[in-house]
């Protein structure tokens, strides 16, 4: 029997309004850890700041709460640090595509084994409504006082063009469906990307529960092999939307997996001592 | 005879200049180790333009029985492979100066200069040899005949660097050996270094900055570099990139430098002993992360080579102006240690230093060096370096572990996320003992002062400066980091003995002594490369003695011996005599 409480902390005071889509997915991912068979010891749970990056504060498992976009750079450097670490990089989508931007991609890049929980609800909530990357155009704020002008950021294709091996969308609004994702998300090696519609409650009256639920869809019989489809799906400009798993790629080279440090030393790397025969025999080699 | 005014030296300095791109680096990497494999010492220093061909870049060689480690103006023999030679060293072209230039290449540049003017053929002969390129070790040749040290280094060292290009190897042999005869020619049999005493043989090793700064985070177990290239700051990621496997250290070249000093924490909370490089742009970009390793109590290790700013300011020169920027960088407050070896003995150590206290005290440790230091090399002893403790094993948490526990020394028992049964939690929120997040004013007023609490113990262990020279001084000159062993050998030159040297390779914080030190000085001076006198500030701030006079350069070029030794002379106060 599984012991689906084994994330919980007792005793916080979640900060989110009621009803945010973040609840939501703390819930799904909560349940994903415990079916995967994972500990509160096994997980660093790696956030920036907004309030998405507040969840590690409510669940029980190893945390790491940084900086506003920083959470990659952070996540993919104790990852390597530590492989046998679960790392889940979390972050709202101001944090994750906005700030932490340049980030984003170059993490891509690297396909650190870490997973990369975004939750997308088009709207800056911590700062109470100022517009996010991936606002749609036309959105009013009390900055973008005439409507968001600028196109908004596509991370499912960005991602994909730029080699993700794992690519997903989910919806707060469906736990069970993003439960599973997760799961796949984390057990995926290398970087895998799911970007979470959630509904902010407070600022976003545009992209509701209803918004969301009517502009989405469930993908079936779709082939995750298949780069070209899942291109075309990310680059739907309207909905609906496709949620599931756009794009899976095996057996691409994983960043701490490709390191010298771990070459002929499969330690983490505060097990290692220093190494001072190695230093030695350099300062006695005539060409250094 | 050319080469009288060398009789009289402590040693000889010969300064190579030429366009970049025309292979002066390997010369000097080749010479170096020829001078160091004969028995001498040698002190090397380069300066050079930012362009990759073209230009007009120089090495400085000297070469001496004794232990050299100090930038000098003088130039007893110049070769000059490429026409346009910049101003700085027509400069130091003085009676005494024997020039070895192509009178075909220089088009009659510098042929009334010096004691003599000695025309080689360099283009003619490198044709001869198989092409131009070939110059750089025509004139390699015609020093190692000028000096008197064969050609069999010179063999060696182009086997070993071409290996498996056998052609290449027998051109540059041919090219070496004939710019060796010619030499020869010039100085006569033996060599100008002829009847000089050469040294037991324990000065194997040559360092410059870059390696001894890599070699001392080594030593302390660093385990994680992590950079975006930035001159001058480059070569420690290089070197660490070229002996990752050998170390086991994860090496990364990273997108920006935010990404540089976040991995760096990342990595630290995760229990490995990270060090970032760069220089004052790229640690601009890093101040946000600085404090992030300063409230979540992780030990950091900065590498800071100066050079000139503000901004961009001149790429490839150096100078020691980011003191302040180490000391203040980042937001809010928390302690902070900081390091400015002189030599590269203490370069190795300081690094040692710097893992140490960052990693006991949980706080970032920064070493601040600059171009030229990073640049200069000199020869020494490999089994003098000095070789601190190795940094404890981390232990395992407890189930009840709790990461920001409150202790009376401000730092707490470190435990690392996947060793033991405790969570481990880190925030950069202000936040509670077990890491999490609370806005209480109570609970900030503790955290902050347990963070701070931590600059206590590391003032108390603070290296003292090094006070060099009569006990019984009247007058003290200050001076930090790379410039110790310039100033060092100014006021030998000096030779007062009413005049010491106060030299600092920790410049924060602070040793309580030297507030008495300053304070017993009737005069003091202040040397540092910066046009505001930042550590004469700092000194005031700290003690409250303002110094009588500063010393400042910040044209871009690192002080000379002689240019010291002439600006003290002239503001020291007192007679002073002979010591």
């Amino acid at each position: 029997m599984m012991d689906f409480t084994a994330f919980d902390l007792p005793g916080i005071d979640l900060s989110w309004c009621p009803g945010c889509g973040d609840i939501k997915i703390l819930d799904s991912i909560k349940k994903a850890l415990v079916e995967l068979g994972l500990g509160p010891l096994d997980v660093v749970m790696v956030s920036g700041i907004g309030q998405a990056a507040k969840t590690p504060h409510y669940m029980k498992a190893h945390f790491f709460n940084g900086l506003h976009g920083r959470a990659l750079p952070n996540a993919t450097a104790i990852k390597a640090a530590n492989p046998a670490l679960e790392v889940i990089a979390l972050g709202g989508d101001g944090d994750m595509y906005g700030e932490g931007g340049n980030h984003f991609t170059h993490t891509i890049r690297r396909n650190p084994g870490i997973t990369n929980l975004v939750f997308n609800n088009m709207v800056y909530g911590l700062t109470k409504g100022q517009a996010s990357p991936t606002s749609p155009i036309g959105f009013r704020t009390s900055v973008q006082v005439d409507g968001v002008h600028a196109q908004p950021f596509n991370p499912l294709a960005a991602a994909l063009a730029q080699g993700a091996t794992f690519v997903a969308r989910a919806f707060a609004g469906n736990g069970d469906q993003t439960k599973e994702i997760i799961k796949r998300a984390v057990r995926h090696k290398g970087y895998a990307l799911v970007d979470i519609f959630q509904p902010c409650v407070s600022f976003n009256s545009v992209n509701t529960y209803k918004w969301f639920m009517d502009n989405t869809y469930t993908l079936e019989g779709h082939d995750e092999d298949d780069f070209g489809k899942a291109m075309e799906l990310a680059l739907l400009q309207e909905g609906p939307f496709p949620l599931g798993v756009l794009y899976r790629k095996e057996g691409v080279p994983v960043f701490e997996e490709t390191l010298a440090a771990y070459r002929k030393d499969d330690r983490p790397l505060f097990r290692r001592e220093a190494p001072r025969k190695a230093v030695k025999e350099l300062l006695a080699s005539p060409a250094i | 005879m050319l080469f009288s005014s060398l009789e009289n030296r402590r040693d000889v300095c010969c300064v190579l200049c030429g366009a970049a791109g025309l292979g002066i680096q390997t010369v000097e990497d080749m010479l170096a180790g020829i001078i160091a494999d004969e028995g001498f010492c040698v002190f090397g220093s380069r300066e050079y333009m930012s362009r990759v061909r073209g230009g007009n870049n120089s090495t400085e060689l000297r070469i001496a029985s004794e232990p050299v480690d100090a930038l000098i103006d003088r130039i007893d023999i110049l070769v000059a492979l490429s026409q346009k030679v910049r101003r700085n060293i027509m400069e130091r072209i003085s009676a005494d100066t024997v020039i070895f230039g192509d009178r075909e290449e220089l088009k009659g540049e510098l042929e009334d200069l010096g004691a003599s003017f000695v025309n080689i053929p360099l283009s003619s002969m490198a044709k001869e040899t198989g092409g131009k390129i070939y110059s750089n070790s025509i004139a390699a040749g015609v020093l190692l005949g000028v000096l008197g040290l064969g050609t069999k280094g010179a063999e060696e060292f182009y086997r070993k660097r071409f290996a498996g290009k056998n052609d290449v190897v027998t051109r540059n042999i041919g090219a070496v050996t004939k710019g060796y005869e010619l030499g020869l020619s010039i100085a006569g049999e033996g060599g100008v270094l002829q009847g000089r005493p050469r040294n037991s043989g324990r000065r194997k090793t040559i360092l410059n900055g870059s390696d001894a700064v890599s070699l001392g985070a080594m030593a302390a177990g660093c385990n994680f570099v992590t950079a975006y290239p930035m001159s001058p700051a480059t070569g420690v990621l290089s070197f660490f990139a070229k002996h990752a496997e050998k170390v086991g250290a994860v090496v990364e070249q990273v997108e920006d430098e935010l990404a540089a000093m976040n991995m760096a924490v990342g990595a630290a909370y995760a229990g490995a002993r990270p060090l970032v490089t760069t220089s004052g742009g790229g640690f601009a970009l890093m101040a946000e992360g600085l404090s992030l390793a300063g409230v979540m109590e992780t030990p950091v290790v900065v590498h800071l080579s100066q050079r000139p700013g503000p901004a961009t300011g001149m790429a490839t020169r150096t100078e020691q102006a980011d003191l302040e920027l180490a000391l203040y960088s980042g937001h809010g407050e928390f302690p902070r240690a900081l390091y400015a070896p002189g030599t590269m003995e203490s370069a190795f150590r300081l690094a040692q230093e710097a893992f140490e206290i960052a990693l006991k005290y949980q706080t970032p440790a920064i070493v601040l060096t600059d171009q030229y230091f990073m640049n200069a090399f000199y020869n020494l002893d490999a089994d003098g370096l000095s070789w601190l403790d190795e940094p404890p094993p981390i232990p395992e948490t407890a189930a009840e572990y709790r990461r920001y526990e409150d202790t009376p020394d401000g730092y707490s028992p470190f435990g690392v996320p996947g060793w033991g049964k405790g969570v481990v939690g880190a925030d950069s929120h202000e936040h509670d003992e077990v890491g999490h997040v609370y806005e209480d004013f109570d609970l900030r007023t503790r955290m902050q002062d347990k963070r701070m609490r931590k600059l206590a113990g590391m003032t108390a262990r603070a290296l003292p400066p090094m006070l060099v020279g009569p006990e019984s001084f009247s007058n003290l000159v200050v001076c930090w980091g790379s410039t110790i062993p310039i100033v060092r050998e100014a006021l030998q030159r000096l030779g007062r003995n009413d005049t010491a040297l106060l030299a600092f390779e920790q410049v924060w914080p602070l040793a309580p002594s030297v507030g008495d030190l300053l304070r017993k000085a009737t005069f003091t001076a202040v040397v540092e490369g910066n046009s505001t006198g930042q550590f004469a500030g700092l000194l005031r701030k700290t003690f409250g003695v303002a110094a009588d006079r500063r010393v400042l350069k910040y044209n871009g070029l690192q002080f000379s011996v002689e240019e010291v030794a002439d600006r003290l002379g002239e503001i020291l106060p007192g007679k002073g005599g002979s010591r």
